[in-house]
């Protein structure tokens, strides 16, 4: 425990403890580890495993090469599917998706550690920088990839190895999208998602650009004239507002923007957290922030959730590692009112919720906990500029199973699509996927024409 | 509680575990070791005629397979017989002995195919108070060069020759230890057993290449870039023990030849399975090289609690209690039909049954019922084979159930029949048609 300063400063603890409060969460598998770890896998026929894999990766069999030595083709196995399969090992959450299906927790209440395999296996491809794919003749087609986030460099990757020429194009200062800027430190360390990045674009054929943002540098129709198709991976830009009474006082942060500038710091000394920090919110962005507040040195965290434990939407294995940091989870609570003293945030009152007839309503009981520090965690909005006539369905783009928008020549993927489900690996498949529709229309537009004898 | 004292041969010894000849019982050191944690006897490492011992290489001895997590489940040497001194080895046995008396302390012999050789090395070892002797007639790698070890198990008339030496100069009792590496095992039992001795004791280790070095291009254990093969033991040569230890047992020549049972007992399972098959006793190396001599108090309290659980007061009331259960191939009951059956309670839906039965086999699992994922047998395309329970990784999930007499079986479309029929008679069989004819 560092300084218990309050009000919201940096440099709360020392460097040591910095250093060792953003180490990985979950440190790389060695060898024999991987070995022990990859002996438990059955080798399941149709495996659950992979039918619960967003990217259906191969997963028996990329854990069968790890057992057998040959760590290289089980990253072939894995990057086949999801050329983001680095990050995914290290951000998805197993817990509920391949890890969960594991017939080993029928047998022992205990998966193989999938995730941490897929990272072992593609940490050696990647610290080799073995490239396993080439590009395809050139097409002589240009897409533009709007985003360069997990769906935006799904797509462009697959695009390229068709032979195709990407542009991607990105708002922000480096591609990498919510895993360079909304992912918690601790599950991307040693600035993994730029690594990343460098190992998706190596491929070649894909233009990156930095600083280009739809609606402000360019429209959809700027685009389709210099491109043959286009991909929107936009992500979610907007946050939702609290609706509650001092939401615009000093102390009252976005915690996308909290966790941001944390992945950007070199030090996390300089990050600001408060002494007591509120988090507003139940998803998996919640217990990011409340845990890397606690880990910046807060003295105390609380998250409030409006309902039940058993609607939160972050994980189960989230949850217990919030506890697990010393972040206390409060459920039933709804912001009322920002409390202010000398014009900055001094705690949150708080309504009782409760369910009736299906229905949130407040139950009249009120109550307050000091804060110097709110952060909003209450869900992403999209918002974009320069869509055309590109049709929304509740505040999303709409598409069809293969991610068409209503717009000729124009896909999208990831979380600004409808139904887009907040998870990378989704985003990555969402990405791919169009990738090969694109493919398939542009190559079918150049079919020559055959003549019937 | 069960009573476990052993009388093999007029050898004594409170349990029916030895440790066979090997390096475990190279010398007293580890031998004391032994007798300390528990075990009934000994098979002091195989002693070499008077003069300079032999000499081992310097490099790699062993080499292994292993199954998942690394569990050991062969091991292979080329280590050769003891490379001490005679005397050395006779002192030491002598004083072990002395200190348990106990225990069984067994010499395992070789020397050169000669009538001297034997004749000069008995008495030394009769000397050393030892309670048998065991010939070895095993070892399959680098003694066999020099015509020793398997060169001689591999001639059933060497075998009686020297037997018949043994016999004849000493009152020790004598062990015949036979090698595997051999395509009948019931002609050496019989040539043993022609010669006089008072039991055999099998396998010794199988020719092997465990594995070849792929930076190499060697076999392992690779010395100085060559390899050679090597003396295969452990739990993966069990199977084949155990056929050869019941070939003997259920011979009419050899019935009745006491067998000291060997190869790959790592637990009391294997240990009582060897008894059942005819063993009056069992050796083990392996299990004590990789977990170290322990392991014996599990094999003692194994095999007693299961005795006890099962009513066996002596080891007489088990051994040799499955040889009338072993027959030709040929006298098996035709007319005895079962199906497998998946306990869908223990069923954890990995699908492995499936696919070895759908791509291997009979096509008779199923992947989806109701479009649920769902892993049922079809028993009117079950031929009861047993492969979906061999390769299910849940214990007792899949078991084999016998049909009723009278009841029909759905594959066939016929009524089981009660009676007893089999090869010998079955309208197919061209010998049984000419027999009829």
């Amino acid at each position: 425990m560092g300084t218990t300063e309050n009000g919201i400063v940096g440099g709360r603890l020392d460097q040591a403890d910095y250093v060792r409060n953003f180490a990985d969460l979950h440190p790389p598998l060695d060898d024999h580890e991987a070995l022990v770890a990859s002996d438990r896998c059955y080798f399941c026929y149709d495996a659950p495993c992979m039918t619960a894999c967003p990217t259906s990766i191969d997963i028996p069999l990329f854990i069968r090469q790890i057992s057998t030595g040959n760590p290289i083709g089980s990253a072939n196995t894995i990057f086949d599917q999801n050329i983001l399969g680095g990050m995914c090992a290290r951000v998805c959450p197993t817990e509920t998706l391949c890890e969960q299906a594991c017939v080993r927790n029928t047998a022992e209440q205990r998966p193989v550690e999938i995730g941490r395999l897929q990272r072992y296996a593609t940490d050696i491809a990647m610290r080799d920088n073995h490239q396993f794919y080439q590009r395809a003749e050139p097409t002589g087609k240009s897409i533009a990839v709007v985003g360069a986030g997990p769906a935006g460099l799904a797509c462009a990757h697959r695009l390229a190895v068709k032979g195709h020429d990407v542009v991607l194009y990105d708002a922000r200062e480096k591609a990498g999208g919510l895993n360079e800027y909304g992912i918690a430190t601790y599950k991307s360390t040693d600035n993994f998602a730029q690594k990343e990045v460098d190992y998706v674009l190596s491929i070649g054929g894909i233009d990156c650009r930095n600083g280009q943002m739809l609606g402000r540098d360019f429209s959809i129709s700027d685009l389709l004239e210099k491109h043959d198709a286009v991909f929107l991976g936009l992500g979610l830009s907007g946050v939702n507002a609290l609706r509650a009474e001092g939401e615009t006082l000093a102390g009252v942060d976005d915690a996308v923007d909290f966790i941001a500038a944390l992945r950007q710091s070199e030090t996390k000394a300089d990050v600001a957290v408060g002494r007591r920090v509120v988090v507003i919110g139940g998803g998996m962005t919640a217990i990011d922030a409340a845990v890397q507040a606690k880990l910046l040195g807060a003295e105390e965290v609380t998250i409030c959730y409006r309902r039940g434990k058993e609607h939160m939407n972050a994980s189960e294995f989230e949850q217990d590692l919030a506890a697990a940091k010393g972040v206390s989870i409060r459920h039933w609570l709804q912001p009322k009112r920002i409390l202010a003293r000398d014009g900055k945030v001094a705690g949150i009152e708080l309504d009782y919720t409760t369910l009736a007839d299906g229905r949130l309503v407040t139950t009249g009981e009120s109550g307050a906990i000091v804060a110097d520090q709110i952060l909003k965690a209450i869900g992403q909005t999209f918002e974009a500029d320069g869509l055309g006539t590109v049709a929304l369905e509740g505040g999303r783009i709409a598409v069809d199973a293969e991610g068409r928008t209503s717009m000729n020549g124009v896909w999208a993927g990831g979380d600004c699509i409808v139904g887009g489900e907040d998870l990378t690996v989704s985003a990555v498949a969402n990405g791919r996927d169009a990738a090969e529709s694109i493919h398939r229309a542009l190559m079918a537009a150049t079919q020559p024409v055959t003549a019937v004898a | 509680m069960a009573d476990l004292r052993n009388n093999f041969v007029g050898i004594k010894s409170p349990n029916p575990f030895w440790l066979a000849s090997a390096p475990p019982t190279d010398k007293a050191y580890n031998v004391e070791r032994a007798f300390k944690a528990g075990w009934g006897g000994v098979v002091w490492k195989t002693l070499g005629e008077e003069g300079p011992p032999v000499v081992n290489v310097n490099g790699p001895r062993y080499g292994a397979i292993w199954g998942a997590d690394r569990r050991l489940l062969g091991l292979n040497n080329i280590e050769l017989i003891t490379d001490r001194d005679l005397y050395t080895n006779l002192r030491e046995m002598k004083q072990v002995k002395m200190n348990w008396p106990d225990r069984a302390l067994i010499a395992s012999i070789m020397v050169p195919c000669e009538e001297e050789s034997w004749k000069a090395i008995l008495p030394l070892v009769e000397e050393t108070g030892a309670d048998g002797i065991e010939l070895n007639f095993g070892c399959p790698h680098g003694m066999s060069e020099r015509g020793m070890g398997a060169a001689v198990g591999q001639v059933p008339e060497y075998i009686e020759m020297v037997v018949r030496w043994c016999k004849q100069y000493t009152r020790m009792p004598v062990i015949t230890k036979l090698t595997p590496n051999i395509t009948d095992i019931r002609k050496p039992a019989r040539a043993a057993k022609a010669g006089g001795t008072d039991a055999v004791s099998l396998i010794n280790t199988i020719n092997s290449i465990v594995s070849v070095d792929l930076d190499n291009f060697a076999p392992n254990p690779t010395v100085g870039g060559k390899g050679t093969h090597g003396g295969y033991c452990g739990p993966a040569v069990k199977p084949i023990a155990l056929n050869m230890v019941a070939e003997i047992a259920r011979d009419p020549e050899t019935y009745g030849l006491p067998i000291s049972g060997i190869g790959g007992i790592t637990t009391w399972r294997d240990a009582a399975e060897f008894l059942a098959l005819g063993a009056g006793n069992v050796q083990v190396c392996t299990a004590a090289m990789t977990y170290g001599f322990k392991i014996v108090q599990e094999m003692i309290t194994g095999l007693s609690n299961w005795m006890d659980t099962k009513g066996h007061r002596s080891l007489d009331d088990i051994c040799g209690r499955a040889v009338p259960n072993v027959t030709d191939w040929q006298y098996l009951n035709l007319n005895y039909i079962a199906k497998a059956h998946i306990d869908q309670d223990a069923c954890i839906k990995c699908g492995r049954c499936h696919i070895a039965c759908e791509d291997t086999s009979h096509q008779a699992i199923t992947q989806f019922v109701d479009g649920v994922r769902h892993f049922e047998v079809m028993e009117d395309e079950c031929v009861g084979c047993n492969l979906c329970v061999n390769v299910c990784p849940v214990e007792n999930c899949i078991t084999m159930v016998g049909l009723e007499p009278g009841t029909l079986d759905e594959r066939t479309g016929k009524i089981v029949d009660p009676n007893y029929a089999n090869w010998t008679t079955h309208p197919n069989n061209p010998m049984a048609r000419q027999a009829a004819e």
